[in-house]
């Protein structure tokens, strides 16, 4: 209960480190969410649509990355980007630009996986309906996304959900550096390491309460493209 | 082309899907516009900062935040602390991913110096070690004379002994003094946890066990800990810290003016002072190498 009532305390109060936390936490999984689905939602599109050789192993290996632990991506990406590594001319380490590349990565194979799933079932009727049309392949794949598009939100939910609860990669990669990539999950595993419990409870809180929004923004974008 | 409004109406009918290129369109606006704004922010060069890798030590403690807006004032830049182990600091300066390091592994500090990872090396500040332990004192260490004796003591196993297993620079510590007392520390009493100082204490405290701490991070977090001081004291636990700026010839692309700034400046008497003035409730955390005597 303490612990409900400090999270009020740090949002009235404006607290600078919990409120750059919540904006680095939001940037970095909201654009992760939006790379991922401009890159995933298209390949799940197609890998659901089409049947072509090598499909099984490729879900296969698909499915198997979703068990990838967040800082072997992390750790990955550390050594690609560290300065004596093959990207480390790019200056990345430690910037939440960083971040945003391995959330996106952590997160793609289950926009696939989800999007593919969302679409598979409907694709033979769907395509069918539209190649008797005269439909494109372009006009095509669209229709069939639309049709989908509950299981397509509910994809990009979840990668959501991900991007912004994982804390293995956010550390690795971003250094946890006080209001600049301190997210909310580092913090909280921060104040936890230091014995702070009630502070890393009120934090937790706050994760939830932003999280909540999120998906009720999103709930609502659903509800609507149900009615229509 | 495709959408000459006699198609669109003809497909609309068994699948329903006239509404998707408004809708789609009106979707993926604002989230594009969110993203590149989120972009731009998040490539944007930032000149003027300098990266220090740390020990959690010195950052959890409070000291950092409580010292550096004095130097980014005076400066006007942002330094951005890193806080790790002292062996992955040294890691770190030596992929020049850092510019500057504040550790506290003597040995390992000279021999990155050695190999030519580091420019200069300044020590700057002290504390000691301690051993904290349950206040019953199970394994008799408050009685020891000497850091050796209370390593045998806890080596008889009386008590579990966390180890914090990370390559930091109290862990290095605590190997050289099971070193140096001529014991290979083995057995169910010998934890080693493989984590920070925080939650290494943590642990301790919920077992009743005993580990060998900073005092620094101990005096910090005393409150939430059912620990107590069971050995301190002496030069075998003396804890030196040093900042060492990277070697810019190793690294060229290392923020090297503003490293040898820090460097000049962790020396200064203004910081001396203000290393010296620092408290924790009350105690002094760390005790500053360059004006000795001149503080209290």
């Amino acid at each position: 209960m303490s612990s409900f009532a400090e999270a009020w305390n740090l949002l009235i109060s404006g607290d600078a480190d919990t409120w750059s936390a919540i904006f680095t936490s939001l940037h970095v999984s909201l654009l992760a969410t939006g790379i991922g689905a401009l890159i995933g939602v298209p390949i799940g599109l197609l890998i659901g649509a089409r049947s072509f050789k090598g499909k099984s192993v490729l879900t296969v290996f698909l499915h198997t990355l979703l068990s990838v632990p967040t800082v072997v991506v992390g750790l990955l990406l550390y050594l690609m980007f560290t300065r004596s590594g093959l990207l480390g001319g790019l200056d990345l380490l430690f910037t939440p630009a960083l971040m945003v590349i391995g959330e996106t990565i952590l997160i793609l194979p289950m926009m696939i996986v989800f999007t593919a799933s969302a679409v598979s079932p409907l694709a033979a009727e769907v395509l069918e309906t539209t190649a008797s049309l005269g439909a494109g392949r372009l006009r095509s794949g669209w229709t069939l996304l639309d049709e989908a598009r509950l299981g397509v939100l509910a994809a990009i939910v979840a990668g959501f959900g991900r991007a912004i609860s994982e804390v293995g990669a956010a550390f690795m990669l971003g250094g946890n550096i006080r209001g600049h990539t301190r997210t909310m999950t580092t913090s909280i595993a921060l104040e936890t390491s230091k014995g702070e419990f009630g502070l890393g409870l009120a934090l937790a809180f706050i994760l939830m309460l932003i999280a909540f929004s999120i998906n009720l923004v999103f709930y609502s974008l659903q509800q609507q493209s149900r009615t229509i | 082309m495709m959408d000459s409004p006699g198609r669109t109406d003809r497909l609309s009918g068994p699948i329903r899907s006239a509404g998707f290129q408004s809708r789609g369109a009106i979707q993926c606006i604002p989230i594009l516009l969110v993203c590149t704004s989120f972009f731009t922010q998040t490539v944007a060069g930032e000149t003027s900062v300098l990266r220090l890798a740390t020990t959690t030590s010195v950052e959890h403690s409070g000291l950092l935040p409580y010292l550096l807006p004095e130097f980014e004032k005076k400066n006007g830049i942002k330094v951005h602390v890193i806080a790790v182990g002292t062996g992955k600091a040294l890691k770190m300066g030596e992929n020049g991913d850092v510019d500057a390091l504040l550790v506290h592994a003597p040995d390992a500090e000279r021999v990155f110096m050695s190999k030519g990872f580091g420019e200069k090396r300044e020590e700057i500040m002290f504390n000691h070690f301690l051993i904290a332990g349950p206040d019953r004192d199970p394994g008799g260490i408050k009685k020891c004379k000497s850091a050796a004796q209370a390593m045998k003591r806890l080596a008889d196993g009386l008590a579990a002994v966390i180890s914090r297993g990370d390559d930091s620079g109290t862990h290095k510590k605590e190997q050289a003094l099971w070193k140096s007392a001529g014991i290979k520390p083995q057995g169910e009493w010998y934890l080693e946890v493989g984590r920070g100082m925080g939650p290494a204490l943590l642990m301790a405290s919920e077992k009743g066990a005993y580990v060998l701490c900073d005092k620094g991070t101990f005096l910090s977090m005393k409150k939430r800990l059912e620990l107590s001081i069971c050995f301190e004291g002496g030069d075998s636990l003396l804890n030196v810290y040093s900042i060492i700026s990277v070697n810019p010839k190793r690294h060229p692309r290392i923020r090297h003016g503003l490293a040898r700034k820090i460097v000049q400046w962790m020396v200064s008497k203004e910081a001396q002072r203000s290393i010296g003035a620092f408290t924790v409730e009350g105690g002094t955390l760390f005790r500053p190498l360059r004006i000795q005597g001149k503080v209290k």
